[in-house]
């Protein structure tokens, strides 16, 4: 078994290897006719910009993406720079520098990968799950009978912030960082997953299909893990099968479909504020554009933000939203489990959430309304402020850099639910609705409590549960996503998550239940 | 000038009242112990050994908490007490004075005088150092490459866990001809018996240790069995053949001792303004179905909550409601609440039900003649302390707790219920014709 283990692993390795080298490998020749065409697609009227790439790269044999991509910005910036000068404003070219050795790189690559793509899928994604799937099998016979799987958590490098942690780290960064920001280097990528992307919308696939698409395998293979892991605990499997079939169903497949059906791409399950850019004025004049489907859409964001999230909410807990549903939540609860300990359990940490959170919050809520305003005075600027630029900066910072390069990247150092607890606006908004009106609790059983900190340990979101449950107090918490660990991994039955009545939902004591009656009488009055 | 509390010992019980004390008064407050420097919970030891946690996580206040809260925490062990001058005085020779002394000490190991019981790599587990060394000796199954446990208790079975999360081979010897049935009831001691070879742990019944021998150089290099003769090679020998209160440093005082620290119900001893609580306590009388000493978490808790009250001028009696205790054998929880004894008392007994296949069973403990409800041990089924605690307050009968079972119910969400399965198997025991009722939230959240 352990062969089979260690077999998968070099498979696995193997496959990410390639996967990882891909982004500086593989041939490129952009021909007339395709350059012409993306003329034409593009709408470039920028002569400098066409004559310099016709006379620089059209024709000419290129290895490697960082071969292409400098002289394709070069061309970019000397054209804009020209443009400026004469004050040609029509010719200026807008599309970013990596976009557009993206796109020349996509009709250009004609090597070995875009021949062989069925071959090279299964050379990266193909020997990435195998190899995967052999390392994480085992495990049903391995770990032997069902129960608490925990040992070695923190003699082990990869789940102990060691040198194999860093090296994910690293590699997570990394691939965020080229898929915010040099999405050109993704060219190979997308090639690997063309086939996919034709049979679903009709159309190749551009780097966030990859994204996409590698999301689903990735948390498919690690709810196999889950699945394993916690085969004792029902609530775990339920969740785990939730986040998973929205991911794939909602996330990934219905989004591609209705572009096929040239309908606009919409993720039905991602609500208002987490989806920030939901009431941009492109989007807004999109759905507007697809008549009754578009209608519908803008209606159902709306409801789904004001109405169904807060009573759903109400009922369950947030946790029915983050850790059921969200796509976020779904990626944390599979890849992230094997780091869900080293969120920071400090009472400096919780000051950091909720500072950091709110703000984000707020700023959302401030560019939405800024972006309304705009959208209804058509005009470009509130109180002087460009309004794009606010999104510019919130795309930026928030959505590319806190909820990817981080929200993700830094798993193995800081937790699965960096995003989620210090970051992500939806979360905070939920977090409200949960604190302050809801049926959702995790209920402490009596005096059970033994304070081991195997809940406070295990609690993804940094809450101390413990600090509630030895006291006999239940945890009613904004920022509790009902990932039920906390439960699954207590040794003395103490945790229970559960809807209840409001009253007696929080129950302040300090003399917990087994003592004199007369003296919890006297101490827990309220 | 404050009254100056004094506490000796950082475990649950002293931190507890040290709490107890800061939120009802402005006294100083000072904690001394030799064992570590702030408070961490010693049920989880097991779980830094297994690599579930690292040590910091059981700690359950931040270190900036005691600072905060002005409790001042001295390292140091006691040599003695003089109570004519309230002074205590240090192995290191500096002395401390207190108005109120607080004696909470806990427990130690027994060790019943086994030839070769001191040896390098034999060891407790109870102190953070018994981490220390177990981790210095068996730090896997090369080093160690078997380790005999002598003394089926709680204690030994969660070392034995320990050690088998690092693939190191364990003879367990067990006294008693099921695993601690002078606790559980047979049906229950059977099933943890089977659980306990299914994690390959070779656990061994009715059977004592003769002596430990040693190699040239001190080490443990096996151990010899008392009925059998048999001679088991090993590197390691933990000792959990129970605990006793660890007073040592108290018998030259004029405290009065028995096998603890004896106090009255207000946890006074024979000198004023000298207590003891938790494990090193002992009543002059058992209260209740209790023992005289109690060496459980949740007793030493409630006697700290109880004597701060005391101490900051209420004087309270210690007077625990119903029993309840718990504990994992393994992969098996364990629950009870009111009494359960090993074999029924006079003029009770015993319903069991046990699933089929899994390891889950209850065993219900009633009087014969009134059919009141006594108490109840669950094993891999949660449940609700507050419902039980109530039930047994309210005296209810078994044919009541059987038909509102779903009421306690604490399994998580989704968990296949046996209530019903547990029902059918009553009525045909008893002849009756209960009808489950359905869980109700207003009978759950209504006071007793």
């Amino acid at each position: 078994m352990n062969a089979i283990k260690h077999i998968g692993l070099v498979i696995f390795l193997i496959g990410l290897a390639i996967f990882s080298a891909l982004p500086v490998l593989g041939t490129f020749h952009l021909n007339e006719a395709s350059f012409n065409n993306i003329i034409k697609e593009k709408n470039i009227k920028s002569d400098v910009f066409i004559n310099d790439i016709k006379s620089n790269i059209v024709g000419q044999d290129f290895k490697g993406m960082q071969a292409i991509s400098p002289k394709i910005s070069k061309a970019l910036d000397n054209a804009n720079e020209t443009h400026i000068k004469n004050k040609e404003w029509n010719k200026k070219i807008y599309t970013k520098s990596s976009d557009m050795a993206a796109l020349i790189g996509k009709k250009s690559a004609n090597g070995f990968i875009a021949t062989n793509k069925g071959l090279m899928w299964l050379l990266t994604f193909g020997l990435g799950i195998i190899g995967a799937l052999m390392f994480i099998l085992p495990n049903v016979i391995l770990l032997g009978k069902k129960g608490i799987k925990n040992d070695g958590i923190y003699h082990e490098s990869s789940t102990n912030r060691g040198w194999i942690g860093w090296m994910v780290f690293i590699f997570l960064v990394s691939f965020y960082l080229v898929l915010y920001f040099a999405s050109e280097y993704a060219t190979n990528w997308t090639l690997l997953v063309d086939p996919i992307s034709e049979a679903l919308s009709g159309n190749p696939a551009g780097h966030w299909f990859v994204y996409g698409f590698m999301y689903c395998v990735v948390m498919t293979v690690m709810a196999v893990r889950m699945y394993i892991k916690y085969r004792h605990n029902i609530y775990q499997v339920f969740r785990t099968t939730s986040v998973l079939f929205f991911q794939i169903v909602f996330a990934f497949i219905i989004p591609e479909i209705m572009v096929r059906l040239q309908m606009p791409y919409y993720d039905f399950k991602n609500a208002f504020p987490l989806d920030y850019d939901f009431f941009f004025q492109w989007n807004l004049k999109d759905l507007i554009n697809n008549g009754g489907i578009g209608i519908f859409i803008m209606v159902w964001g709306i409801v789904l933000t004001l109405v169904i999230v807060p009573i759903m909410v109400y009922f369950f807990g947030k946790r029915w939203y983050c850790s059921w549903v969200c796509g976020c939540g779904g990626l944390a609860e599979t890849l992230g489990d094997p780091y869900r300990q080293h969120s920071d359990k400090s009472l400096f940490a919780w000051k950091v959430e909720r500072y950091l959170i709110h703000t984000v919050l707020l700023f959302v809520l401030t560019m939405t309304a800024m972006t309304l305003y705009s959208f209804f005075s058509e005009t470009g600027t509130v109180l002087g402020i460009k309004t794009s630029t606010v999104q510019n900066i919130y795309s930026l910072v928030i959505g590319s850099i806190f909820a990817g390069v981080i929200g993700t990247g830094f798993y193995p150092i800081f937790g699965n639910r960096v995003w989620c607890r210090f970051g992500c606006p939806l979360a905070a908004y939920l977090g409200f609705v949960q604190r302050f009106k809801s049926r959702f609790r995790i209920t402490t059983n009596g005096g059970q409590c033994i304070s081991c900190g195997n809940c406070s340990t295990y609690c993804e979101q940094g809450i101390d549960v413990r600090a509630y449950a030895q006291k006999g107090e239940n945890i009613v918490r904004s920022s509790c996503v009902g990932c039920g660990v906390c439960s699954a991994v207590c040794p003395r039955g103490v945790l229970k998550l559960e809807n209840g009545p409001e009253i007696g939902r929080i129950n302040p004591t300090e003399i917990l239940l087994g003592n004199d009656v007369d003296l919890m009488d006297l101490v827990n009055k309220n | 000038m404050q009254e100056h509390i004094v506490i000796i010992g950082n475990g649950i019980s002293g931190v507890t009242t040290a709490r107890h004390i800061r939120k009802l008064s402005d006294k100083k407050i000072t904690i001394v112990s030799a064992e570590t420097e702030y408070f961490f919970s010693r049920t989880a030891l097991m779980y830094i050994y297994m690599g579930h946690m690292k040590f910091e996580h059981t700690q359950p206040y931040e270190n900036w908490f005691w600072d905060k809260n002005r409790i001042d925490l001295k390292k140091g062990y006691v040599k003695s007490i003089d109570t004519n001058s309230k002074t205590l005085h240090f192995v290191k020779g500096d002395s401390l004075k207190y108005d109120k002394l607080i004696i909470a000490t806990g427990s130690k190991p027994n060790k019943f005088g086994w030839p070769g019981q001191d040896l390098e790599g034999v060891m407790g587990m109870y102190h953070k150092q018994d981490l220390d060394n177990l981790e210095k000796h068996t730090p896997n199954n090369k080093v160690c490459k078997r380790a005999v446990i002598v003394g089926g208790g709680l204690i030994g079975i969660e070392l034995a866990e320990m050690l088998n999360s690092r693939n190191i081979p364990v003879t367990f010897l067990v006294r008693e001809d099921s695993f601690w049935n002078g606790v559980l009831p047979e049906g229950e001691s059977q099933m943890i018996n089977k659980h306990i070879k299914n994690h390959h742990i070779d656990l061994r019944l009715s059977t004592n240790l003769k002596e430990i021998k040693s190699d040239d150089n001190g080490n443990v290099k096996s151990i010899i069995i008392e009925e059998t003769g048999e001679e088991i090679p090993c590197n390691v020998v933990g000792l959990t053949a129970g605990v006793s209160p660890n007073i040592d440093f108290i018998k030259d005082s004029e405290i009065e001792i028995g096998r603890g620290v004896k106090v009255n119900r207000y946890l006074e001893t024979n000198i004023p303004d000298v207590y003891a609580i938790g494990d090193c306590a002992e009543q002059h009388e058992p209260i209740g179905n209790r023992r005289p000493i109690e060496a459980v978490w949740y007793t030493g808790r409630m006697m700290g909550e109880t004597l701060a009250q005391t101490i900051c001028g209420n004087k309270t009696q210690y007077k625990p409601g119903h029993w309840f205790n718990s504990a994992k054998f393994l992969d098996i929880e364990y629950q009870t609440y009111g009494w359960v004894f090993a074999k029924p008392r006079e003029n009770e007994a015993h319903f069991h039900w046990k699933h089929h296949k899994e390891n889950i069973c209850i065993t219900v403990s009633y009087r014969k003649d009134t059919n009141m409800f006594l108490g109840i041990n669950t094993f891999g089924i949660r449940m609700r302390h507050e419902i039980f605690d109530k039930w047994l307050t309210e005296n209810r009968d078994m044919n009541y707790v059987m038909s509102y079972l779903k009421d306690a119910n604490f399994d998580p969400e989704f968990y296949k219920a046996y209530e019903n399965e547990i029902l059918t198997q009553y009525n045909n025991t008893f002849n009756t014709n209960l009808a489950p009722r359905k869980k109700s939230w207003k009978r759950i959240f209504s006071k007793a």
